[in-house]
């Protein structure tokens, strides 16, 4: 397949400027007569379908959570990025655009990310009109933090709850769509399946998720904002019901996946405690700025201190290993995210792990006795609250136990200049689509594209493919045939998955999945091991179609068919990944393959073979997927090494 | 105004301000029925009463005072009602002590106390005195002025009765907790309070129940004590 | 730890529910609450018991979804805690645990510990927010908001709709949860162009709903997990009683 990215002419300033001025709109009386079907209300998706009402579209939204503001994007604590210069420290959205495109490590689409610098100041404009509360300083005007991988500060925020005050932004602009009965609203329902009408995306199959009764609906468009797919590791700073299926559904229907093995794993999260865990948490990047990182020196210690015989404050100075600061003197701890997790891995393996041996501390000793405790309290109180919470130690006494955990997925559906997938009508937006990180997203980015692709991209994008779809009156699908086909496909996919009644729970075969996928498709990456690891992959899924226990009935709740049925399909992607991993012969961002690295251990890029999006077509279960290929070319950035040294 | 009167804030709103306006007649009551530990003669007392039933202000502010107890009292029935209905199945287990004064969550048998001893208290005094009149209710002359020997009246009945000397006190107490919560809420329901002016409101709300509530309970426990020495 | 546990099983809306015990043994303490409640699922499918239904999403404590009364308390021991942040140590081995889902007629059981919270989304839709069309804004910088007011409206807006209040309220009152949203806007400039509808027809919207009215004990402040003070109610009373008294 041809992949055509749609990138408009003109320089690349002008580009968004030149699309806006040419593309096709629906005329305002027409609005009214196209239906929408946004999936997902977590950032894009809320955005996008109050932009879209507002705009007069009839949109259709839908979430799997008992409320649109329970969506994954409540989590992301740190901030968002804009190239507003505020702090007069030489920011513009050529440096924004320059510093998105080096963190991804050179592997995103050139025009997409300018466009995001771009409407990047736009976004913090409309939030702070809707309430939203930044951050300000005395003088009253909005303060800034700095993140990894810049050299400005550009990071807006709201305490350490910047995702929740703009999730509820987007959320207050959906409900006042909702009372003005612009949106309908459908909560504790689950997309099951896309329906396609001669080629095109016509609507979705759902599942109400309190009685089990299946629906079809119509939209002229269909807009997924379903969020990532870092779940398929089992363990993850996602939330427990987020998932995949959706979009994978598109994919089977023939939408492209593109560079699905580019995860980003966070280096600081609080570790593993034990078997029944189901969930980790994150502690702020921002943690690295006073903590230092370190580990033992000495085997022996490190074994002590896994046996409980020896406490981290008892290690003299001079037998700690600052790691960190050893390896990249230039930027120490404050190392972009995929450096820090990768060193941190080197070094438990190497068998100097603390805690369970899969953990390294992170220190404030230094940083109390240069500054003051309550210096340290004013800036991460609440983050030292929380480690205490859940761990029971106290980081002001003693160091933190961190260690790194997949966070975000870069990959997700292929998506043209438009936010279009390769299905015509369907478009993706967010996490769920592939286009602006490339292979390591930078802290605070993932806030600014949810909001950019579900405020200003895709309500102008999606009118040039509504523009020319007038003529389709609106369908019945309970009349329709190709919405009654695959409701029934839904339905016996439902029925199959009961009907096994075998011996493992879901759980137990997701958590197996998950030590898979995090030691063969994790942070590091061999031939052998990933070859191992699709074949592992193919025999679970063997073994979850024949021997997974769904108990009770279709027609109530039922947590266990909920998670069985997103399982089947991250145990498709899972391969798939996998695939991609093996398929890319260099390291880069999150994808580090341990063939090709640099003397010193470092990644090293192949620009010359893989400098593209590797787009995947689904050709069955189990079956090799089809390899197309989005060749990318930097015109306005010179393509470099990372080097943090 | 009649949907003002419809809302749940409406109607708390109507409860607060009578309410603030009954415990600013409590002072007043009180101030009054403090001259009985003043003037063991009993004049002192007499012409307080005979000031309080004649002077034209407080004949006006009666009729007030006796909305300000139906309001308060219908309309806390009401709320009372309406929120026991927003929970038709309750807690098996429900640790209330941890998040709330016992005051607070018994504001309404606090307040039905309240008002069975003011059913007694009216039927006792206010009634005879105004109404139906009392053997023990003779006349005195202060200075040529004739008035009714309310102190006889009164005292009497706490010399005479242990009971009634002990519904007194009951009903001192019960009003003493209901004021430790029932004057900072209602500043609060009127929307006057805030982070610190909460503290200071419901210090003060402390002193004026104490007061309030010894000084009602003290007057008929001395004069009966005084009785016996 | 081995633990025993009174958990509230209803099959759907309209059943009549129960408690039923159950055993379960060698839980770390390190485990969350609901991690607990995941080992108890998973024993009850072998068992061939159907497993309890509750609420969960984030497991962070940010997203709201999970709830359940536990031990007599909202949201269990522990200060400015959610569910999903409470873990096991906080318990002894050998206790009884009792879980029971919130109780208030505004959020109806939808089966064993999963509530139905809709009716906060509709005090929402009724005007808990800025009326402002995508593109719209001026900069953001255009207008100063003094620094204590602006944090103030953050304490706010810090609600994560997870209804504690309501469940702890001997009233099953909402104003915390209403408060959070009023006060929060009505402290912003842009929130005040809308601030008199705002309060009127939250207000409405709470008591068509069926929930309490407010009386102040003060409950809903402490189990809420955000800590929102009472402060806000204040701020409500206050915009609605303005907002009622303005012709």
């Amino acid at each position: 397949m041809k992949l055509d990215g749609k990138i408009p002419a003109g320089t690349i300033a002008e580009k968004w400027s030149n699309y806006k001025a040419s593309q096709n709109l629906v005329n305002p009386a027409n609005k009214r007569k196209f239906d929408v079907i946004v999936v997902g209300t977590g950032l894009g998706g809320a955005s996008a379908a109050a932009s879209l009402a507002e705009l007069g579209f009839k949109v259709k939204i839908f979430c799997y959570q008992d409320t649109p503001r329970r969506a994954h994007s409540i989590a992301a604590q740190g901030g968002i990025n804009a190239a507003k210069n505020y702090q007069n420290d030489g920011d513009s959205i050529y440096r924004l655009f320059y510093d998105t495109v080096k963190g991804g490590d050179y592997r995103s689409r050139e025009a997409n990310v300018y466009r995001l610098a771009e409407v990047s100041n736009q976004i913090i404009d409309q939030c702070v009109a809707q309430g939203v509360p930044f951050a300000r300083d005395y003088g009253g005007y909005l303060a800034n933090r700095s993140f990894g991988g810049a050299l400005v500060s550009r990071t807006f925020y709201a305490r350490g709850q910047t995702g929740q005050q703009l999730l509820l932004g987007a959320y207050g602009a959906l409900n006042r769509q909702i009372a003005a009965g612009n949106v309908t609203l459908y909560t504790r329902t689950e997309m099951m399946d896309l329906v396609m009408v001669d080629g095109h995306a016509r609507g979705i199959v759902t599942r109400s998720l309190l009685d089990g009764k299946l629906d079809t609906h119509f939209g002229h468009a269909v807009v997924l904002a379903t969020g990532g797919y870092g779940n398929v590791y089992f363990l993850s700073t996602n939330a427990m019901g987020s998932n995949i299926s959706a979009a994978w559904r598109a994919h089977q229907k023939g939408a492209l996946f593109a560079n699905p093995a580019f995860v980003q794993i966070h280096p600081t999260c609080i570790p593993v405690h034990g078997t029944a865990q189901s969930k980790l948490t994150l502690m702020s990047e921002s943690l690295r700025n006073d903590g230092r990182i370190w580990v033992p020196k000495n085997k022996e210690d490190a074994e002590k201190i896994r046996a409980g015989k020896l406490k981290p404050v008892d290690i003299p100075e001079e037998n700690r290993d600052y790691y960190l600061e050893r390896r990249y003197p230039a930027f120490g701890n404050l190392v972009p995210r995929d450096v820090a997790s990768r060193a941190a891995k080197e070094r438990c393996d190497a068998g100097y792990g603390v805690g369970t041996g899969k953990a390294v501390y992170l220190d404030f000793q230094d940083a109390i006795k240069r500054l003051g405790k309550d210096v340290i309290e004013a800036r991460y109180g609440n983050l030292f609250q929380m480690y205490e919470k859940i761990v029971d130690h106290n980081p002001y006494e003693t160091p933190m136990m961190i260690y790194p955990a997949i966070h975000y997925t870069m990959g997700g559906l292929w998506v043209d200049y438009e936010l279009q997938t390769t299905i015509p009508g369907l478009f993706a937006i967010g996490e769920v689509n592939f286009s602006d990180h490339g292979a390591n997203r930078l802290g605070a980015s993932a806030l600014m594209q949810g909001l950019a692709d579900g405020y200003f991209v895709l309500p102008f994008t999606i009118q040039n493919y509504l523009a020319d779809q007038l003529s389709l009156k609106r369908m019945d699908p309970a009349e329709h045939p190709e919405f009654k086909t695959a409701l029934e496909q839904t339905r016996s996919r439902i029925d199959k998955l009961f009907k096994i009644k075998g011996t493992r729970s879901v759980d137990s075969i997701h958590k197996e999945l998950g030590h898979i996928m995090w030691d063969h498709v994790g942070m590091a990456r061999t031939k052998e091991n990933l070859e191992a690891g699709i074949e592992k992959i193919a025999k679970l899924r063997d073994e979850f179609w024949q021997n997974v226990h769904i108990p009770g009935r279709d027609d109530t709740i039922n947590l266990e068919l909920e998670k069985a049925n997103r399982l089947a399909d991250f145990l498709e992607l899972g391969e798939l990944m996998a695939r991609d991993a093996l398929h890319r012969e260099e390291s880069c961002g999150g994808h580090f393959r341990e063939e090709y690295k640099t003397e010193e251990g470092e990644a090293l890029r192949n620009d010359k073979d893989f400098m593209y999006v590797a787009a995947w077509g689904y050709k069955g279960a189990g079956k090799a997927p089809e390899l197309n290929k989005e060749p990318l070319s930097f015109e306005y950035i010179e393509v470099k090494t990372r080097n943090y040294k | 105004m009649a949907y003002f009167l419809n809302s749940s804030i409406g109607k708390k709103f109507l409860v607060s301000l009578s309410g603030l306006f009954l415990i600013s007649f409590l002072f007043v009551h009180l101030t009054a029925n403090s001259m009985i530990l003043f003037d063991s003669s009993g004049e002192l007392f007499n012409r307080t009463a005979h000031f309080m039933a004649t002077n034209p202000i407080i004949r006006v502010v009666e009729p007030i005072l006796a909305i300000g107890f139906i309001l308060h009292i219908l309309y806390t029935v009401i709320l009372t009602i309406q929120n026991w209905m927003a929970r038709p199945i309750g807690y098996h287990k429900q640790q209330r002590a941890f998040s709330s004064t016992w005051s607070s969550r018994n504001m309404i048998w606090l307040g039905l106390v309240i008002l069975a001893f003011l059913i007694i208290h009216i039927a006792n005094f206010f009634w005879k005195v105004k109404f139906t009149g009392d053997p023990l209710l003779g006349k005195v002359d202060y200075d040529g002025v004739e008035m009714e020997n309310t102190y006889h009246l009164v005292t009497t009945f706490f010399i005479q009765w242990w009971w009634i000397v002990a519904v007194y006190v009951i009903g001192a107490v019960a009003l003493g907790f209901h004021l430790t919560h029932a004057f900072w809420a209602a500043f609060q329901t009127l929307g006057w309070s805030d982070n610190c002016w909460r503290k200071r409101l419901n210090a003060l709300g402390l002193v004026i129940s104490i007061i309030i509530a010894g000084g009602f309970a003290i007057i008929p426990l001395w004069v009966k004590i005084a009785s016996m020495i | 730890m081995d633990l025993t546990l009174k958990v509230w099983r209803q099959a759907d809306r309209k059943s009549k529910g129960n408690f039923e015990t159950y055993q379960i043994k060698d839980i770390s303490p390190d485990s969350s609450f609901l991690e607990m409640l995941d080992e108890l699922n998973e024993q009850l499918i072998r068992e061939g018991i159907e497993p309890v239904a509750f609420d969960h999403d984030c497991r962070e404590g940010i997203c709201g979804m999970c709830s359940l009364f536990i031990n007599g308390r909202a949201h269990g021991p522990g200060h400015e805690t959610t569910t999903c942040q409470l873990h096991m140590r906080k318990f002894k081995d050998g206790d009884t645990i009792v879980i029971e889902p919130w109780r208030a007629g505004a959020f109806p059981v939808i089966k064993d510990l999963v509530v139905d919270r809709g009716a906060f989304d509709k005090i929402l839709q009724a005007g808990g927010f800025i009326s402002v069309n995508t593109g719209n804004a001026q900069d953001a910088n255009a207008i100063p908001i003094k620094k204590f007011q602006s944090d103030e409206a953050m304490d706010a807006a810090a609600c994560i709709g997870c209804g504690a209040c309501v469940a702890t309220c001997k009233n099953s009152s909402a104003m915390l949860f209403v408060a959070s949203k009023v006060s929060h806007l009505a402290l912003l400039p842009q929130g005040k162009v809308e601030a008199v509808r705002r309060a009127k027809a939250m207000v409405a919207k709470m008591d068509e709903l069926g929930f309490g009215s407010c009386t102040n004990t003060g409950a809903c402040e402490v189990e809420c997990p955000k800590g929102i003070t009472l402060t806000h109610i204040a701020r409500l009373n206050r915009e609605f009683l303005s907002a009622n008294l303005k012709p």
